[in-house]
């Protein structure tokens, strides 16, 4: 009889387990396929120096925004639910305020879980993005051939990271182009910020967007 | 009096401030936790900086989730020490002061769920859905598991904890939606529902109050009228049946289930002033 009650006792039991675990199961997947959408860095939306690449990033952020609170130029925002951003995590706008490098790159000293990586310690080593020259039927230097040089006069890494081309149009005219230098761009955005043109001529885009080679993406 | 001990029942005039006294210093901690954090974005004083996921204090104490961590370091990142010191030190205070303390004192949807739950029985909705207890610790193991599978701190997606805290602290967005839903799920659809069953967080916790030091004990249980008054106010009322009713009469007063979160409104609703706080190591009076 008790043996009995026990054996029925224990197959509750199992069965509990059963509805339990696959129960967890379902949330689980639930879970697992919301945070795969809900995981997002809009190209627009830049992430502080020395980010891990996307992937280490969501692991490694725990969404505390200390890097947020160690800018000096304010210019760091931690993502709102509903901006298209993942939730928590850090990012600027280059346009609404570039990354000013400050050479003791207090963002990164101030991330405690190593987000962003304490490795770098010059901030010219920064990969935060890559300028590119997007309009170029809208950029005053090329387009109207003005002379314009506001991107080149903005960088901070100057005369290494854009540089003024000269060319020569089919009919004889001269312009200089605004000429990103991939290996020194740090990504900062101050000539994207710079810009006179209504929307920049020049844009800050996520390394694995604007580059051509098959280099691990940032 | 004949026949009752002396000590057992003494009728003494017990005030609202009286019956609320627990209550009203976990709302003044709650509250006040919350405006550390607030002063600095607000004044500019900056004690605390950062969020309930990891902060500095004073610029020297660095304290980090340690659930939060976990599930970064399931998702395979190893943090640098300075996030492990600061979780180990969360971690000591809460095996300390027990567990589920962050639930009760510091946690900022406490208050959402105690207001869904005040209204829920001042308009007489019946406790609806109500899923076994263990149901966070699969939900907690859920998280893990997932985290390890996305390779990113899965629960902060979604935590209406963070989300209401890091919302107040640098900008609500719609997060405001998430702590809307939760209470509404409290209200309507599970009496306790969020904070006593399903919150992975308040588990994880709770695992970390299994070992805690600061204890609710029944050490005047002889007192104890079987009102019921405690059991009607406990979020987890389960707790206090093997240290209020044992079936050993030697049994320990001690409340030592982790799911107690050590909020004292036991305290303040025991006419008989069975119950206090104390260690975990608290002897019979």
């Amino acid at each position: 009889m008790a043996d009995e009650s026990k054996s029925s006792d224990r197959r509750k039991f199992l069965r509990q387990c059963a509805g339990f675990a696959s129960s967890a199961g379902v949330f689980g997947l639930l879970l697992a396929s919301y945070s795969r959408q809900s995981e997002a860095l809009p190209s627009w939306a830049i992430r502080p120096p020395g980010a891990l690449p996307e992937d280490g990033f969501s692991a490694a952020c725990v969404r505390c925004g200390l890097c947020v609170r160690a800018c000096p130029f304010d210019i760091l925002h931690l993502a709102a639910p509903g901006k298209g951003i993942t939730v928590g995590t850090p990012y600027f706008v280059a346009r609404q305020g570039a990354c000013e490098m400050c050479e003791d790159i207090p963002c990164v000293v101030a991330c405690p879980t190593g987000a962003l990586d304490h490795d770098l310690r010059e901030i010219e080593d920064a990969q935060m993005g890559v300028a590119v020259l997007t309009g170029r039927d809208t950029c005053y230097a090329v387009a109207r051939e003005t002379g314009c040089r506001e991107c080149y006069l903005a960088c901070p890494v100057k005369g290494q990271a854009i540089t003024m081309e000269r060319h020569q149009r089919g009919n004889g005219r001269g312009y200089f182009e605004p000429t990103v230098h991939t290996a020194s761009c740090t990504g900062c955005g101050k000539c994207e910020q710079a810009c006179v043109t209504e929307e920049a001529s020049i844009k800050v885009l996520p390394i694995g967007l604007a580059r051509h080679d098959p280099a691990p993406a940032r | 009096m004949k026949g009752v001990p002396e000590h057992a029942h003494v009728p003494v005039h017990r005030n609202v401030f009286v019956r609320n006294r627990w209550l009203l210093a976990r709302r003044t901690v709650q509250f006040a936790i919350m405006g550390l954090f607030l002063i600095g974005p607000w004044f500019g004083i900056w004690w605390v900086k950062g969020n309930l996921a990891s902060s500095t204090l004073l610029d020297r104490i660095g304290l980090t989730d340690p659930l939060v961590l976990l599930q970064s370091l399931a998702a395979g990142h190893v943090p640098l020490t300075a996030a492990l010191v600061g979780a180990l030190t969360v971690l000591v205070v809460y095996v300390l002061v027990g567990g589920r303390v962050y639930c009760s004192w510091v946690c900022p949807i406490n208050v959402v769920t105690d207001a869904a739950h005040w209204l829920r029985t001042r308009l007489g909705i019946p406790p609806g859905w109500q899923p076994r207890k263990a149901i966070r610790q699969w939900v907690l193991a859920m998280t893990l598991v997932v985290s390890a599978l996305i390779g990113s701190i899965a629960w902060e997606l979604v935590n209406p904890i963070t989300f209401l805290h890091r919302g107040l602290v640098f900008g609500l967005g719609l997060a405001w939606l998430v702590v809307l839903a939760v209470f509404l799920f409290d209200l309507l659809v599970s009496r306790r529902g969020w904070c006593s069953h399903v919150c992975p967080v308040g588990a994880f916790y709770g695992l970390v109050g299994r070992a805690a030091l600061v204890r609710v004990n029944a050490r005047d249980r002889h007192a104890c009228t079987d009102c019921g008054d405690c059991y009607r106010v406990c979020p987890e009322p389960h707790v206090l049946v093997p240290a209020l009713k044992p079936r050993a009469a030697d049994a320990s007063v001690v409340i030592t289930s982790g799911d107690c979160t050590n909020c004292g409104r036991c305290l303040d609703v025991c006419g008989e002033d069975v119950l206090h706080f104390g260690t975990r190591f608290a002897k019979p009076s």
